[in-house]
């Protein structure tokens, strides 16, 4: 976090200081004005509108505009952020038409970099966090200087008007438009104190079902993304990397390449160092920059090109796997140790264990990654679908030295993210080849450079061991976890614990369970280790809720009644990880026990057909799965699948039910089938004829019910994914008594 | 030598490498970002087009395949500024999360109402583009609404 974050009363002027220091109050234009058309009446008369707040613009005719802040990678954050903003400014939703704000970094007072829309960044669930703080409070500032501007026109106390759908009204019964109130409203002066906020029971538009804001623009193919970007002028890249882990380039030979009509420049781009952190881009290369992305790719397939291999280019993960099994007879690092396990063990009355595997994963967005780029003396334009533009920002600095507040990086929609786009190699690889050729450059990835080339979901091996009494109560609980490192290379990570990542101490039964140790134990490996969609979670949820439903069949105990036991009745337990600092083991429970009720836990299923039930806490979100499925000469059905899931006050209850049912869908077609593989230090799955993505005829329909709540709203995001994998294989037992204890499930039924 | 073919009810001509795959011609030559690149090897669809009506997979048919045949992209869908019928049913259900493959998986549903006008869902399943999304659930909502209102349409 290098830059500023402006305070809340700083929105106003941040509008303002941003726009060339005009004066608050002068009527301005929008600072996006030039890419939309300017609003007009039905006769032809042309208004201008008016610039109420950083976020908010209001037309005459009452019609509002609210800048959407966040980057919309398919979490909805295009229609939640400004429904927050909406709710505060009391206008009703259909007055609102939404637009991307570009990334709003700016200088301030003494030159200091300041967000001026404030976090614009898309990761780890939070955008919806945070604008429950600041752009709640932005919407009210705007709210409030239009309700001061009546009382000014008026000549009343403020207090006594009150605001519906766009209107101030006196309770003598005058009334004026905000379009009306603008013009004076955008002159005034907020006040230093902070302005109260609606109550949950006043919301009109939060907690409602608001559609995709910009839902025509995608189903008739206008919505742009970073692949779409143009630049006039600009070139096509496409690289040719090194297929081997941390290889280099030794020689090439472009004489074909550049003998194919189009071609224009053949440029090699250096890797990382071999064992360095990775910084920038993420392999070596040969870049061949073409008129098209045909030529482009036509020349790529020319190119003859000798690497150098390095100490990882013999990695293998059939080696990997017994490697870590083998290092799980080994001490590692202690993320947690509660109690006395070891004499948890010399006391009990049994034990059971089990050990669980979890692959490498690949992202896969569905758009692949670009990046489109203009280099000039004096500034840049940066078009690229990202999670993160104000690291966009900064990394094209550092490479040009040009000034931050010189670049620009223009917002588009993104075709998903799931963790990919958080880092940003690709902007790296298109700054190198725009400085080698003197050109813009469109930067584009193939699929198979995306599968073979990413930041992967770490690998793991989970053992899970638990200690239990003569009362079949459990006593004593080890997770041990042998993986790849998550800091592997990475230099976000270096001063994070050896454990990040890969083993959530705090996870229950932590804290409920008298004597419970978690450790880790580092295997290395030579792929480059990134975040995956709610990544510890996924990660771990697997193994933790798979072995309670083992031990509860162990047992002869309930898997329900089992997981309520290992949830505990505290109050509250302290949690450190990422979406604590607490973890409400009842919020957990009830989405547990409503999960059961819907899915019929406790009735028969009919024969062939079994139940699988999992619950987990990912970044402040409670969520459990509950499913029935059978299988038939290896083909898993899902028949049912029911998603409880508690985020807190939901915002927009339709885009939440979207995430859930997105989100368990990603979990099962993660479950059932994908996994990124080594041989001979090379990924051996290149596209989705070998990296198999769910389809249509064996996505099940998702039964998704959000709990009613009045806290504090979490993301959404990630929250549907982690328990919808143990589920799946929970229920794969109960139908077929065939345990799953490693990922994906592929042949193994 | 040039080859012509008609793109959203115009004619056009492409004197370009002929071997170029379509979508490469769309997306580069004719300003049609609206089809998108995924896999380049026909496995995701969502390059998908109208070739003749028929879906088909840009990514992986030559310009020289479409020689003397109408193409309709995303862009050709709308009837004057009036949405298709399934792109309203696109809209109706929210179906969109990040978007990206949703204009290949409405070429592909206007292909498969325009054969099965009524499909179940074990027919809707016979869509193969990918969502990474999983936005599945609401296209077969969405494939079912459009199913209806055509039939209405149809009936009137």
């Amino acid at each position: 976090m290098s830059a500023e974050w402006p305070s809340r009363r700083s929105f106003l002027v941040a509008s303002a200081s941003a726009l060339g220091g005009l004066v608050v109050g002068v009527r301005r234009a929008w600072p996006d004005e030039g890419r939309g058309t300017a609003p007009s009446a039905k006769d032809g008369t042309t208004f201008d509108p008016v610039q109420l707040t950083a976020f908010v613009r209001i037309n005459p005719d009452n019609r509002v505009t609210i800048g959407a802040r966040g980057l919309e990678i398919g979490q909805g954050v295009m229609t939640s952020l400004p429904m927050l903003i909406a709710e505060e400014l009391d206008v009703a939703w259909s007055m609102v038409t939404v637009e991307q704000l570009g990334h709003g970094l700016e200088a301030g007072e003494g030159g200091r970099l300041r967000w001026r829309y404030g976090d614009q960044s898309a990761g780890g669930s939070t955008s919806v966090s945070d604008g429950w703080g600041d752009l709640r409070a932005a919407g009210a500032q705007g709210r409030w200087l239009l309700r001061q501007a009546a009382a000014n026109r008026w000549g009343v106390d403020a207090n006594v008007l009150s605001t519906r759908e766009g209107v101030v009204r006196h309770p003598d019964g005058r009334e004026a438009t905000y379009g009306e109130l603008a013009s004076t409203a955008s002159q005034l002066a907020l006040p230093e104190s902070p302005i109260p906020l609606k109550s949950p029971t006043e919301f009109r538009i939060v907690g409602t079902r608001v559609g995709t804001a910009d839902a025509r623009a995608i189903v008739t193919g206008r919505a742009r993304y970073g692949i779409d970007a143009t630049i006039p002028g600009a070139l096509v890249a496409v690289i040719e990397r090194c297929p081997w882990l941390d290889g280099t380039l030794r020689s090439f030979d472009d004489s074909a390449a550049r003998a194919i009509p189009g071609v224009r420049h053949v440029v090699a781009i250096d890797g990382p160092a071999p064992g360095a952190m990775i910084t920038h881009n993420i392999a070596a290369g040969v870049a061949v920059v073409a008129d098209d992305t045909w030529a482009a790719l036509r020349g790529r397939a020319a190119l003859r090109v000798e690497w150098e291999r390095s100490a990882w280019s013999a990695d293998d993960s059939e080696a990997l796997e017994r490697a870590a099994n083998e290092a799980l007879s080994h001490a590692g690092t202690m993320a947690r140790s509660d109690g006395d396990f070891a004499a948890a063990r010399r006391s009990a009355a049994r034990e059971h264990s089990a050990r669980y595997t979890v692959p490498f994963l690949a992202h896969a967005t569905m758009e692949p990654q670009n990046c489109t780029i203009a280099l000039r003396p004096d500034g840049a334009t940066v078009i690229t679908s990202t999670q993160v533009p104000d690291d966009v920002n900064r990394l094209v600095s550092e490479l040009t030295g040009l000034p931050r507040t010189a670049i620009e990086v223009q917002l588009t929609r993104a075709g998903g993210g799931f963790g990919r786009r958080l880092r940003n190699d690709f902007v790296c690889e298109a700054v190198k080849v725009a400085q080698a050729t003197g050109k813009p450059i469109k930067l584009l990835w193939t699929r198979e450079e995306d599968m073979t080339h990413d930041f992967y979901r770490p690998f793991g091996v989970h053992e899970l061991r638990a200690t239990v009494d003569a009362g079949r109560r459990v006593t004593g609980w080890s997770h041990r976890v042998a993986a790849t490192s998550r800091k592997f290379r990475d230099p976000g990570k270096v001063r994070d614990p050896e454990w990040v990542g890969v083993c959530d101490p705090d996870a229950y039964p932590a804290g409920v369970v008298p004597n419970y140790e978690s450790e880790v134990v580092t295997v290395p490996f030579g792929l480059p280790m990134g975040w995956w969609r709610g990544p510890l979670h996924t990660f771990g949820a697997f193994a933790t809720e798979s072995f309670i439903d083992e031990l509860a069949h162990e047992l002869g105990r309930d898997a329900v009644e089992l997981r309520l036991e290992l949830i505990g009745t505290a109050s509250e337990l302290a949690y450190r990880d990422h979406g604590g600092p607490k973890f409400e083991p009842a919020r957990l429970a009830h989405v547990l026990r409503e999960a059961a009720q819907r899915i019929g836990w406790g009735t028969a299923s009919v024969a062939g057909r079994g139940k699988g039930i999992a619950c987990h806490f990912t970044f402040g979100g409670y969520t459990a799965h509950a499913m029935e499925v059978s299988v038939a000469r290896g083909e898993v059905t899902i028949h049912r699948c029911v998603c409880v899931t508690d985020v807190g006050q939901p915002v927009n209850l339709l885009g939440l039910e979207a995430q859930m049912m997105g989100g368990t869908i990603d979990g099962l077609s993660t479950a059932l089938r994908l996994e990124v593989t080594v041989r001979d230090g090379r990924v051996v799955q290149r596209n989705f004829p070998s990296y198999r993505l769910m389809r249509m005829a064996q996505a099940p329909d998702v039964e998704v019910h959000v709990v009613p709540s009045t806290a504090r709203p979490v993301g959404a995001g990630e929250m549907g994914v982690p328990s919808a994998l143990p589920c799946l294989a929970n229920a794969i037992y109960a139908a077929t008594g065939k345990r799953v204890r490693r990922l994906p499930v592929g042949g193994q039924v | 030598m040039a080859i012509d073919f008609r793109l959203n009810g115009r004619a056009v001509s492409f004197a370009g490498d002929a071997s170029m795959p379509l979508l490469w011609y769309l997306r580069d030559h004719a300003a049609l970002t609206g089809t998108k690149f995924g896999c380049g090897v026909s496995a995701c669809g969502a390059c998908t087009v109208h070739v003749d009506g028929r879906a088909s997979r840009s990514c992986s048919l030559p310009v020289r395949g479409v020689a003397g045949r109408e193409v309709v992209t995303i862009e050709g869908l709308e009837n004057e500024g009036t949405l298709h019928t399934v792109q309203a049913a696109w809209i109706a259900e929210d179906v969109p999360q990040c978007g990206y493959c949703q204009a290949g998986q409405i070429m592909a549903a206007v292909d498969l109402l325009r054969r099965t006008p009524n499909p179940t869902d074990a027919e809707i399943g016979a869509i193969t583009n990918l969502c990474r999304c999983g936005t599945y659930p609401r296209i077969r909502k969405a494939i079912h609404r459009a199913a209806d209102a055509l039939a209405r349409e149809g009936a009137r």
